[in-house]
């Protein structure tokens, strides 16, 4: 999952949980039905397992731009003297 | 967010934490009830009233109890337990309470009730101040909630008296 995608997962399931936890409560306080209030809400909690919790496409429409290989091997990790992150500086696209 | 075992593990909390607000508001709606309930004992008979050999007064009577205790439920209740107690004054205790009988309604259904009984526990005074004694017949009851807070109240009903003889 990219980072956009994670924000969404966690934005949709909050979402979609306290919605789902106030339908349960509105339904079982009309009819009656303390039992009804549970089934609804149980029923929302597993439709959010199956919508934000497997890593679904639609997750991943921003992914991230990961360095090739053998780019990466061209730009050594900086050490800690000055003069070698300079040059790095220059040698970067 | 980065993994399946993360979001999983998110996702349970705030949904259990989200049960447990839910929970406490259907509770609380509880406050909204205003029950009206009703009911009247009858003593028929009494059937035995004398003193033990430990000193103590017993009494054995009949009764009919009517009650109507329909509108204590709620969709928040899973049961009432009622209770009917003898409550007197003797010269030792300022407050006797004596549990006579006692019941769990299970549903409005049963709520409005009408029982013809001998009392189910005993009434033993604590020495021998009953006869001719005035005592209160009072019903108790417990609301006990599927979820939250359970309330309890009575009702209070005078006027009963005991022989001035043993039986």
């Amino acid at each position: 999952m990219d980072w956009q995608g994670q924000k969404l997962a966690e934005q949709l399931m909050q979402i979609i949980l306290v919605a789902f936890a106030v339908v349960a409560f509105l339904t079982g306080y009309v009819l009656g039905s303390f039992r009804m209030m549970l089934l609804i809400y149980a029923g929302g909690v597993v439709l959010t397992t199956l919508i934000t919790v497997p890593n679904w496409p639609f997750f991943n429409r921003h992914p991230l731009k990961w360095l090739d290989p053998s780019e990466a091997a061209k730009h050594p990790k900086p050490q800690a003297a000055a003069a070698t992150t300079s040059k790095k500086k220059a040698t970067k696209k | 967010m980065h993994s399946f075992g993360y979001r999983a593990n998110a996702l349970l909390t705030f949904a259990v934490t989200i049960l447990a607000f839910i929970c406490a508001i259907a509770s609380f709606s509880d406050n909204l009830n205003t029950p009206t309930p009703t009911s009247t004992v009858q003593v028929l008979n009494i059937n035995r009233f004398q003193k033990k050999p430990d000193g103590d007064d017993e009494v054995s009577m009949t009764f009919n109890i009517s009650a109507n205790l329909q509108s204590l439920f709620t969709w928040n209740t899973k049961q009432v337990f009622v209770f009917l107690a003898a409550e007197y004054e003797t010269p030792k205790n300022s407050l006797n309470q004596v549990s006579l009988w006692d019941g769990i309604i299970p549903s409005k259904e049963h709520a409005e009730f009408w029982i013809h009984t001998t009392n189910k526990y005993r009434f033993i005074d604590q020495g021998s101040n009953l006869r001719g004694r005035n005592f209160n017949l009072t019903l108790h009851w417990h609301v006990m909630p599927k979820t939250g807070k359970m309330f309890a109240d009575k009702l209070v009903m005078t006027g009963y008296r005991l022989p001035q003889a043993y039986r």
